[in-house]
C-alpha cells in the first residue's frame, strides 16, 4: 500500500505530532485534506484575527471590497455613518455570492439570483415577491427578515489595516499582536497610506509552507543570491528575530552597521544608503534612511496568513490565501505614505523590482515551496528537520542564522489546532 | 551651412510600420528562443520596460510586476536570470495579434498596440497559458535601428502563475 493511501485512511483527529515537538513538521500537514478542513474551522474561523483589506480601499460610504478568510468569501463594507462591516459574502437565501467584484461602490448589497437585498451592514432589507404576485405565492406569514442576514464577522482597524474574526471571544487586535509586534507595525504603517500597486501570484503549495518560508531567515542569503551576485554591499548583517509572546507572529530585522557618511547626506537624509554594487542600473537600489533606529530590512508576520515587508524603502503587505490543500494565492500590496515626495515615491517604485512575482531578490519563493510540496507528498509520515539555531522557541536578537521563528509558527499552530 | 552638413545627420525620421511589426516579431522570437542576452538590445538606452496588470494600469498605479528604466536595469535582469535567480527551467511561445497603429505622440516615434498570448512550457512537459494581454509600444530609430523607447506589457490577469523571470 502506498504511503499516500495509508495516510488517507487515518483520521485527522488521530494525528499525533512527533515526540521531538516543533523541531519536526510532519509532511502530512501539507497534503492532508482532512487537516486542511480542520484548519478552516480552528484557525480561519477560530480565535484569530484575519487581514481583510486596507481602510483606504473602502474610504467612502457604500464602498465594498471582497476577500477571503481561509476559503470563506467575505465582503467588507463602509456604511453611511463611516462604520466598517464585514460579512460572509453569501446570500442567506440560496448561498450565492452577493458581491462579485473586487471593489465597488453601491447603495445596498443585492444578490443577483433572487434579488434579496441587504443593507451595507448585512441586514436583510428586502425580499423580492415577499407578499407574492397578485395575492399568490410569497413567503409564509411568519417569515422574519431579522432571522436572515449576511453572517457578520467582528471587525477592527489597526494602523490602516482592517482585520476580521469569526470568534466571539477574542482579545482586541493590538493585544492579539502583543506590544512588540504592535509597536513595529505602528512604526511602519502608523500614518496615512497610499497604495502604489498590487498583484498576486499563484504558488503551488500548502499555505503553511509559505508561512514557514516567511519566518525562515536561514534561507535568505542561500536561496536568494541576487545581493551576493551583484556584490551589493549591504552593510546590514547585524540583525535578529523577535517572537511575539505566544510565538505566533515574528519580526526579522537587519540593521545597517554604522558607517562614515558624508555630512551632506546625513543632513539631507536622502540617498544616504548608497549601496555599492556591480549593477548596470544602480538606480534600483537608490534609497533613503526613513527611520532613526537603523533598521533597513524587516519582515514581520502576523498569524495566520499575512506579512509586512519593509526592505530599504519598499513597504508592502503580503497576504496569502489558501486556495486548496496545495494551492496558495499570494497577494502583494505595495504601499507608500501620503506624505511621500515624488522622489521618495519613485524610489519605492524602483525598489518594487526586488520583490513580488518577478522580484530580483526573492522570486525563488514562488517555486521553492512547490519544490517542497512535490518532494514531500509521497511520504506524509516523514517530517522536516528544524533545528537551526537550536531547539528553543525564543527570540534571537543577535543572529538570523536560526529557524526559531519557524518553530514559533508550529508552536502556535499546534496550540490552536489542538495537535 | 557646410558645418552642419559635415556632421552626421541626426536620424529624425520615424520608423515605418513594417519596421515596427518586424521589431515586435523579432523580439518575441528572440525571447522564445531564449536569446536573452539580446533582449536589452531591442530597447533604446533610456527606454522604459514596464510589466503591469490591467487593474494597476487602469487605476494609474505606478507599481506593477517589473519596471526597468534604462537598458542597464534590463541587463541586470538578464544577468540575474543567468547567474542569480533559481527557478524551474521553462520556455515561452508568443502568439501576437496584428498590431494596431495609434495616433503618433511625436514625429519620431510610432505607437502600436498588439495583443499577445504566451504559452509556457515547463521542463516536465507541462504547457500552460501563462500570460494574456497587450503590448503598448513606442518605437523609434536609434543608431539606424528600430528600437522600443517604451514597452508597456499589460497583463489581463492580476495573477501570475509561480513567477516571472523571462521577460514577456
Amino acid at each position: 500500500m502506498s504511503p499516500t493511501v495509508q495516510a488517507g485512511r487515518n483520521e485527522a483527529s488521530e494525528f499525533r505530532w512527533p515526540p521531538q515537538g516543533v523541531t519536526r513538521a510532519p509532511y502530512r500537514l501539507f497534503t492532508d485534506p482532512e487537516i486542511y478542513k480542520l484548519e478552516q474551522e480552528r484557525i480561519f474561523r477560530g480565535k484569530t484575527w484575519n487581514f481583510l483589506c486596507l481602510d483606504i480601499e473602502i474610504q467612502n460610504a457604500g464602498d465594498y471590497r471582497t476577500t477571503t478568510v481561509g476559503e470563506t468569501p467575505v465582503v467588507v463594507t463602509r456604511d453611511r455613518d463611516g462604520k466598517i462591516h464585514a460579512m460572509v459574502n453569501r446570500c442567506a437565501h440560496k448561498g450565492a455570492l452577493v458581491c462579485l467584484k473586487k471593489k465597488d461602490n453601491v447603495a445596498s448589497l443585492s444578490c443577483v439570483y433572487h434579488a434579496w437585498n441587504y443593507e451595507l451592514d448585512g441586514k436583510l432589507k428586502g425580499v423580492a415577491f415577499r407578499n407574492g404576485v397578485r395575492g399568490q405565492g410569497g413567503m409564509p406569514e411568519d417569515f422574519d427578515p431579522a432571522q436572515h442576514r449576511l453572517r457578520p464577522l467582528r471587525v477592527e482597524s489597526f494602523c490602516g489595516m482592517v482585520f476580521g474574526t469569526f470568534a466571539d471571544e477574542i482579545e482586541d487586535v493590538e493585544t492579539y499582536l502583543g506590544p512588540e509586534m504592535a509597536s513595529f507595525i505602528k512604526r511602519n504603517l502608523g500614518r496615512p497610506l497610499r497604495i502604489l500597486g498590487t498583484h498576486s501570484q499563484m504558488i503551488h503549495n500548502n499555505w503553511k509552507l509559505y508561512a514557514e518560508n516567511l519566518r525562515d531567515s536561514y534561507h535568505a542569503t542561500l536561496l536568494h543570491t541576487f545581493y551576493t551576485t551583484f556584490k551589493v554591499n549591504r552593510l546590514d548583517m547585524d540583525g535578529g528575530i523577535t517572537l511575539s509572546e505566544r510565538k505566533w507572529h515574528h519580526l526579522s530585522f537587519a540593521r545597517r552597521a554604522k558607517m562614515q557618511e558624508a555630512v551632506e547626506y546625513v543632513e539631507a537624509k536622502v540617498h544616504s544608503a548608497n549601496y555599492e554594487s556591480a549593477l548596470d542600473g544602480p538606480g534600483l537600489l537608490e534609497a533613503w534612511e526613513e527611520f532613526d533606529d537603523g533598521i533597513t530590512h524587516s519582515i514581520q508576520t502576523v498569524f495566520p496568513n499575512m506579512c509586512i515587508q519593509f526592505t530599504l524603502n519598499s513597504l508592502a503587505i503580503r497576504f496569502f490565501a489558501p486556495r486548496g490543500v496545495d494551492q496558495t494565492e499570494l497577494f502583494w500590496i505595495y504601499l507608500g505614505y501620503e506624505r511621500d515626495t515624488e522622489e521618495q515615491s519613485s524610489m519605492r517604485v524602483m525598489q518594487s523590482n526586488l520583490t513580488g512575482a518577478a522580484g530580483l531578490v526573492s522570486l525563488e519563493d514562488g517555486c521553492i515551496n512547490e519544490f517542497v510540496q512535490r518532494g514531500t507528498r509521497a511520504d506524509p509520515d516523514q517530517s522536516s528537520f528544524i533545528e537551526m539555531g537550536g531547539r528553543e522557541v525564543e527570540s534571537e536578537r543577535n543572529s538570523r542564522a536560526t529557524e526559531t521563528a519557524v518553530r514559533g509558527f508550529w508552536h502556535g499552530y499546534r496550540h490552536i489546532m489542538g495537535f | 551651412m557646410h558645418n552642419v552638413l559635415d556632421k552626421p545627420l541626426k536620424q529624425v525620421a520615424a520608423p515605418t510600420r513594417d519596421q515596427v511589426v518586424d521589431l515586435i516579431t523579432a523580439y518575441a522570437h528572440s525571447v522564445d528562443d531564449m536569446r536573452l542576452d539580446a533582449w536589452p538590445q531591442f530597447f533604446t538606452s533610456d527606454a522604459l520596460y514596464h510589466v503591469t496588470t490591467r487593474e494597476n494600469h487602469e487605476a494609474g498605479l505606478p507599481i506593477g510586476v517589473v519596471r526597468c528604466v534604462g537598458r542597464g536595469m534590463m541587463q541586470d535582469r538578464v544577468k540575474a536570470f543567468y547567474s542569480a535567480n533559481i527557478f524551474e527551467p521553462h520556455t515561452y511561445s508568443h502568439m501576437i495579434g496584428r498590431s494596431e497603429f495609434l495616433e503618433p505622440t511625436s514625429d519620431v516615434a510610432i505607437s502600436a498596440r498588439s495583443n499577445f498570448q504566451i504559452v509556457r512550457t515547463m521542463e516536465t512537459g507541462r504547457m500552460d497559458l501563462f500570460a494574456v494581454g497587450k503590448y503598448l509600444d513606442e518605437v523609434v530609430i536609434e543608431d539606424g535601428q528600430p528600437c522600443f523607447r517604451k514597452r508597456v506589457v499589460i497583463l489581463d490577469s492580476r495573477n501570475v502563475d509561480i513567477l516571472i523571470v523571462i521577460p514577456l
